[in-house]
């Protein structure tokens, strides 16, 4: 009987399409008799020469175990892998490694054993993290940065390990901010943000911005909306979401905040990437003085940035700070740790899974580790390519050129490096993504609600919330009262428990007798 | 007893499951109202009929002198998408008198399915702009029955490459004759990706791109840019999009004729 229910428990659990797989088992040895084909799912920043070290990378682990092969898939857009990984779950077709976030794994989870945890891999000691049988000088477990390490935990296992991490900064236009007549404090703080943006409104007689004398300004365009709601929340104290994925989004401080923006997009000091595009456009044209976005796109800010995307004839010169993102309490600085990790799909073959990993640890190694990180503003995510003389030597000289040593990376670098302790993650669980996204798009369509002439008041909020809800499919996830289906399956559950221990009592108080009676 | 026990107590995870499961999915209803045929039976050759805009649509004359962030409802005709993904589709689309960039318009893949070259559609969203090129954005669109069926001819606008009048000719299909391959270079170093073109007209230099969500590595074009040489003299098709400048999409490349 018991068994009986085993099956109907893992039938009704059920996994989204796709092949039902039985948990990976991490093999005695590996066969290095057979030969390997692997597929490995990348993601660059449009950047040649990450696309190179990936390649590098393949072609130096193939020197290293002729017997596999790795095929690499470039995107540059980690929304195309997530949607990909998705469609090719249930067509069992699922790359063998995969870039990835931990949000995007939690939904990966729903598939049958399709993700390799990696517990027992990370620490056997033939195979696991610079295990005796790893054939290159892999970085041990104790050497990956445990707090990277630990948002790849998702149930209580670990579903990846970190590749590379980053963060958000403030790119300011230095120049233009003391031209302003301010001086730029230690910690941005939101006030001031704002405060400069506006004063940074006034035309001459022309029509022209006083302080870039051109037609166009936007002094503050941010590039990700969802990181800035998460982390104006964050320091704000307010809720997001539990750990468990209650949502807590909507909420009187994200109401607040979504007010102040729509106040200076109404005055035209604020903007976003998806209805201006990207900050280092508008900042490296003078057109921008505070722009918001990732570490790793560094190497495109500036007036030197060794990437540019506009015509050169419209760069203007200005001195480019690094700083955190704007704090609402600049003692308490906090911003998010993001950055891709690595992810390992189960296959029917344990051995190809094995093949898999030993590459994973190659990503770790120092030689991808530091060349990698150094293409863009990130950081390596062990110990080991963090305290290597040559990854210190990079970051010691900062300014040398402006290719390789490019000092608004290297001080997006150092930043990230010296305020690690001030980072945080947002929870992760199945759904994580899409409150994400919705985080995001509250201010976008706050944003696009001034410009298209609509009244932002706590109607157009509510009705947000709700449209918010609504798309991203998070009614079951909002605080309050079980819905029927979950209490009805709860109580199912709690019902057939009791009776299996009851039959099990029952039956043990029989055999008992029986015994008794012989 | 045990037989009977355990048939009982499965049968209840199994019908609390199945309310569960119907109390939850609430309503998906999925398919779009009203989808219908797209493309009649119109004529695309010779000189099209210009059909007159329905009630409560604008003319593309309105339409470009809407303001931006401005409503815009506009009836046109597909001329090529972009490839489905996330039931969101960017489609290239014209009328006689000029051309519209949908960018990301609301649709099933059922939906996409039917946005063929020459299909009439009713769209409705918000004039925008990015990286200078104009678009519809935050659209939903209708398929328009009993339409004719058009798609344009690329119109020749090598004598106004370079001017400011190009940008009158936004998001059309256009022919540029006689250009000079100067460099080609793969997104990421090598085919799969975008293909980033620069051709030259007499001294001046010129951006085009195969982009892959319009022409990917398994098309015809996509293999032939790929192939090109510097210094080859080509005749280049495609639409005219914008990014930070001209930057047009290449549906076709010939050898200059």
């Amino acid at each position: 009987m018991l068994a009986l229910l085993l099956a109907l428990c893992l039938l009704l659990s059920g996994c989204h399409g796709g092949v039902r797989r039985a948990a990976y088992t991490l093999p005695s040895d590996f066969d290095t008799s057979r030969e390997y084909e692997i597929t490995f799912w990348a993601k660059t920043e449009s950047n040649v020469t990450q696309a190179n070290i990936y390649r590098q990378a393949a072609e130096a682990f193939h020197a290293i175990y002729p017997n596999i092969t790795v095929n690499i898939k470039f995107y540059t857009d980690y929304g195309r892998i997530y949607q990909d990984v998705i469609t090719n779950i249930t067509t069992d077709s699922t790359p063998n490694v995969c870039i990835t976030y931990p949000d995007h794994i939690a939904t990966y989870l729903t598939g049958d054993n399709c993700v390799v945890p990696l517990d027992a891999l990370l620490t056997d000691p033939r195979y696991g993290l610079g295990g005796s049988e790893v054939r290159f000088d892999a970085p041990t477990a104790d050497e990956l940065i445990p707090e990277f390490l630990d948002e790849c935990m998702l149930e209580g296992h670990y579903y990846a390990v970190p590749y590379m991490r980053s963060t958000e900064v403030c790119y300011v236009n230095r120049t233009y901010v003391e031209k302003l007549g301010y001086t730029l404090p230690e910690v941005l703080t939101w006030d001031f943000v704002w405060e400069v943006s506006e004063a940074a409104l006034a035309k001459d007689e022309s029509g022209n911005y006083i302080v870039n004398g051109q037609p166009t300004l936007i002094p503050f365009i941010y590039k990700s909306t969802d990181n800035m709601m998460i982390q104006y929340l964050q320091q704000q104290g307010a809720g997001y979401s539990t750990p468990v994925g209650e949502v807590l989004l909507f909420n009187d401080d994200a109401r607040a905040f979504l007010k102040e923006i729509a106040s200076h997009v109404q005055s035209g000091a604020f903007s976003t990437f998806k209805i201006s595009s990207y900050p280092a456009n508008w900042l490296n044209a003078g057109q921008c003085i505070f722009a918001v976005d990732s570490t790793a796109g560094s190497t495109w800010m500036g007036s030197d940035a060794p990437l540019i995307d506009i015509d050169e004839d419209k760069m203007v010169s200005f001195e480019t700070a690094v700083m955190m993102v704007p704090q609402v309490d600049p003692a308490n600085p906090q911003m998010i740790s993001q950055g891709p990790s690595i992810c390992v799909f189960n296959k029917q073959d344990p051995q190809e899974v094995l093949a898999s990993w030993l590459f994973v640890q190659y990503l770790l190694s120092n030689e991808t580790q530091i060349a990698y990180a150094s293409t863009e503003g990130y950081v390596p995510v062990t110990t080991k390519a963090q305290n290597d003389p040559a990854y210190q030597d990079y970051l010691s000289r900062s300014g040398e050129d402006n290719d390789l040593h490019y000092a608004v990376k290297l001080d997006a670098t150092r930043l990230l490096i010296q305020h690690t302790d001030d980072t945080f993650t947002t929870p992760v669980f199945n759904g994580s993504t899409s409150l994400r996204d919705a985080a995001g798009q509250m201010i976008e369509e706050t944003a696009k609600g001034v410009r298209r002439k609509k009244v932002i008041d706590d109607a157009f909020i509510d009705d947000l919330y709700a449209k918010m809800v609504s798309l991203y499919r998070l009614e079951e996830s909002l605080p309050g009262p079980l819905p029927a289906g979950s209490i009805a399956l709860l109580s199912g559950l709690g019902v057939t428990w009791v009776g299996i221990g009851a039959y099990v009592l029952i039956d043990h108080i029989r055999t008992q007798k029986r015994s008794k009676n012989r | 007893m045990k037989k009977l026990l355990a048939l009982l107590l499965a049968l209840l995870m199994l019908g609390c499951c199945a309310f569960a499961e119907d109390a939850s999915t609430g309503d998906s209803s999925g398919d779009s109202a009203g989808d219908s045929a797209g493309a009649s039976s119109g004529e695309s050759a010779g000189v099209p009929a210009v059909e007159a805009k329905s009630e409560g649509v604008m003319t593309y004359a309105e339409y470009a002198a809407a303001a931006l962030d401005a409503e815009v409802v506009i009836e046109c005709y597909v001329q090529a998408t972009q490839s489905w993904w996330d039931n969101k589709i960017t489609v290239y689309a014209a009328d006689q008198e000029g051309a519209y960039f949908l960018y990301e318009l609301a649709c099933s893949q059922e939906d996409a399915a039917k946005l063929v070259p020459g299909a009439k559609i009713k769209v409705t969203g918000y004039k925008g702009a990015w990286a200078d090129e104009v678009e519809v954005m935050d659209a939903t669109f209708e398929f328009v029955e009993g339409g004719i069926n058009y798609i344009a001819e690329p119109v020749d606008l090598t004598a106004v490459l370079g001017t400011d009048e190009l940008i009158n000719f936004q998001n059309q299909l256009a022919i540029f004759k006689g250009m000079t391959v100067k460099a080609i270079e793969f997104k990421n170093g090598e085919p799969g990706d975008d293909i980033y073109v620069t051709l030259t007209l007499g001294e001046a230099e010129y951006s085009f791109c195969v982009e892959r969500y319009l022409t990917g590595p398994e098309t015809e074009v996509y293999a032939a840019v790929s192939a090109l040489q510097a210094g080859d003299v080509v005749d280049v098709t495609g639409f005219v999009y914008w990014y930070y400048g001209v930057n047009t999409h290449i549906t076709a490349v010939a050898a200059a004729q």
